[in-house]
């Protein structure tokens, strides 16, 4: 894990320094709140619905177990107890009050933490795959390269006022966990005549206009990497739309311009900037890399888990569900589900933070990871662990068996906290969850990803779910709309509309429609959901949702 | 011929705690919309809207808002301000929470 050096402690603190006087500026009245806002913003703090919201950066998803208490911490002293993990790798509170706000920032930069640039027309928290360093799949760990990136973003000076936002996502693994497709900047590790480099995707991006990353270069080694980023950001600093915010993504200046004009402009501008990178990124990355060393992995027995896992049928639904295969062949990954039937998606108390601090001390090598699915990731346990770390999470309410199934669904804040939104998210994901264990047929249904978005921007990833779920306003109305057929991962596709939007009442039962009609056309358990959809196409599952319209057409 | 006039309320969040906050007709700001003036003439919204904004020591955003007058004062006509006044659905947390209190 890296660990900050003298030079980012002392960064960090100057301009905790500098925000707790804009605040108290603010608040004497020397500084108006359009002077105010765009400062409060670059530290992460927006005003929402009931409060304002902190919300703070886990750098490429990597958490101490100290910094996993300090983040319980800060819930209990500040806000109401809790905190809310989210799809991009950051946790929120949604209740600290503006006077409190630079001591928040002060206690997450002890333990070196903070919450810079998790807003703004800037580059955001660079987020990647949750199983890095630990998953069988993977050519590298994407970790390093993430904080050579933060390094590189944080406070660039070139970078603070952009045309919009910019987002990055890196994976080291060929299976995409972190939906680099739908990134402004998506890089995946490749390997070309024995060297690893980056295959580098532009212009991804969901949100009112979403589209498909396109790959603009498919091997950067890495030594290249940073001045070719560079290059990217730094052309479309300067060519993307600041008329229209709505056009000012670089997934638009792409597709305006054509990916080979805008290529070309990027290998002209890094033919210029180039030189510039003498080597000195090189190096740092060479020190990173220190700090990203795996585990002593200790050796031992796994008997004691295929004990429980022949006997025990609730730790096997478990162990079937949350576990997932580890580069070492003696541990597992585990993914603790923070959605519990009924549950909020993504939060978490600040005691079941704490007990999973806790149980990474004792099984994980003190180590956790937060997925932008909203789940929390021990990434390194033992075999012989699983059965006392299972028990110890059941009796704390993070037991549940649901990772990848169809109450693991993300769910972005919406109108429940989020100015933004439309329509609620939290409500139909909690009882999308709840009425699926009243059925008790998520393990029937198997792999399905519900994703759902309380507006248009698409934070809960709408458009690349199995099934996407948008809240909308309509006529003073939430409206449901439904789509069909994404996928979030390197086959990354976005989903269709399926039809007319559902009432805040209908949209469950809808949901509800398409799993059992799932159930009655699949060839066999094997095939998953999105695969039953892509044999069929959309007809079925759109009869499904719509009976009235199909019964209409039947009877015409 | 002009649109009616809908009622409004004028709204803001507070600078200190960030909660929902509207203005009374005696000048005062209240946690509760029930307790705040209902405008029924389009220039005095106006008015009310800039002595609002004219005090950014404790507003942030300030807007008007349609509301209908209820039996003990101003309703909101629109879900979002309904959630504003009451707080999330998911915890009873918010103005639900604070006002069960008093």
């Amino acid at each position: 894990m890296y660990k900050y050096n003298e030079f980012d402690a002392a960064f960090l603190a100057e301009r905790n320094a500098q925000f707790r006087s804009q605040v108290e500026r603010r608040i004497d009245g020397s500084l108006t709140e359009d002077e105010f806002r765009p400062l409060r913003l670059m530290n992460g703090v927006y005003l929402q619905l009931h409060a304002y919201m902190l919300r703070v950066a886990i750098p490429y998803g990597t958490l101490s177990s100290d910094q996993m208490r300090q983040l319980a911490l800060l819930a209990e002293k500040w806000d109401k107890g809790y905190g809310h993990f989210t799809t991009r790798q950051n946790i929120q509170y949604n209740w600290p009050k503006l006077p409190d706000i630079p001591d928040m920032l002060d206690a997450l930069g002890e333990v070196g933490l903070h919450a810079i640039q998790t807003s703004g027309n800037t580059i955001r928290n660079v987020t990647a795959d949750h199983f890095a360093g630990a998953a069988k799949d993977e050519l590298i760990d994407p970790r390093p390269v993430a904080e050579l990136l933060r390094q590189w973003s944080t406070d660039h000076p070139e970078f603070q006022f952009m045309p919009r936002k910019f987002k990055i996502a890196i994976t080291g693994s060929p299976n995409d966990r972190a939906v680099t497709k739908a990134h402004d900047i998506g890089l995946r590790a490749v390997e070309k005549n024995g060297e690893i480099g980056f295959e580098v995707i532009v212009g991804g991006g969901l949100g009112r206009t979403p589209m498909i990353g396109k790959v603009i270069n498919d091997f950067v080694s890495k030594e290249d990497l940073l001045p070719y980023l560079e290059a990217i950001v730094s052309v479309w600093n300067i060519e993307g739309r600041r008329d229209n915010k709505y056009k000012a993504r670089i997934k638009i200046t792409v597709h305006e311009q054509g990916l080979d004009t805008f290529r070309e402009k990027v290998e002209a501008r890094y033919a210029v900037i180039r030189d510039q990178f003498g080597g000195f990124d090189q190096k740092l990355l060479a020190d990173i890399e220190q700090h990203f060393l795996p585990p002593a992995f200790r050796n031992a027995e796994t008997t004691p888990y295929i004990v429980a896992y022949d006997n025990d049928p609730v730790f096997r639904a478990w162990a079937d569900t949350n576990l997932t295969e580890h580069k070492q062949a003696d541990h597992a990954i585990v993914t603790i589900s923070i959605k519990a039937h009924g549950k909020t998606p993504g939060d978490a108390s600040a005691d079941q933070m704490r007990l999973m601090a806790h149980l990474a001390d004792n099984y994980a090598y003190g180590e956790l990871r937060i997925s932008h699915e909203q789940n929390v990731i021990l990434p390194h346990v033992h075999k012989s662990d699983l059965p006392a770390l299972h028990k110890a999470l059941k009796e704390a309410g993070l037991g549940t068996a649901n990772i990848g199934l169809a109450s693991d669904i993300i769910a972005c804040p919406g109108m429940d906290y989020c100015a933004l939104a439309t329509a609620r998210s939290i409500p139909i994901a909690q009882q999308i969850a709840t009425r699926v264990e009243e059925l008790k047929i998520e393990h029937e249904v198997g792999e399905l990803k519900i994703k759902i978005s309380g507006c248009i921007n698409a934070c809960g990833h709408h458009h690349v779910g199995h099934i996407g779920i948008l809240g909308l306003d309509r006529a003073g109305v939430e409206n449901y709309q439904v789509t069909l057929g994404g996928d979030h991962t390197e086959n990354a596709v976005v989903g269709e509309r399926a039809g007319p939007g559902f009432s805040y009442d209908q949209i469950v039962p809808a949901i509800e429609r398409l799993m059992l009609a799932y159930l009655e056309l699949r060839t066999s358990a094997e095939e998953r959901f999105i695969d039953a959809y892509r044999r069929v196409g959309p007809a079925p599952f759109k009869a499904a949702l719509y009976p009235e319209a199909e019964e209409k057409a039947n009877a015409a | 011929m002009a649109r009616k006039f809908t009622p409004k309320v004028v709204t803001a969040n507070h600078l200190l705690e960030g909660d929902v906050i509207y203005l009374t007709a005696d000048d005062r700001w209240t946690r509760l919309m029930c307790e705040a003036e209902l405008i029924e003439d389009e220039a005095h919204a106006q008015v009310r809207l800039l002595h609002a904004v004219s005090q950014p020591e404790i507003t942030v955003g300030a807007y008007l808002a349609d509301a209908v007058a209820g039996e003990n004062g101003p309703e909101p006509t629109h879900f979002r301000e309904d959630f504003r006044r009451t707080g999330p659905s998911n915890y009873f947390h918010g103005k639900q929470a604070a006002n069960a209190e008093v």
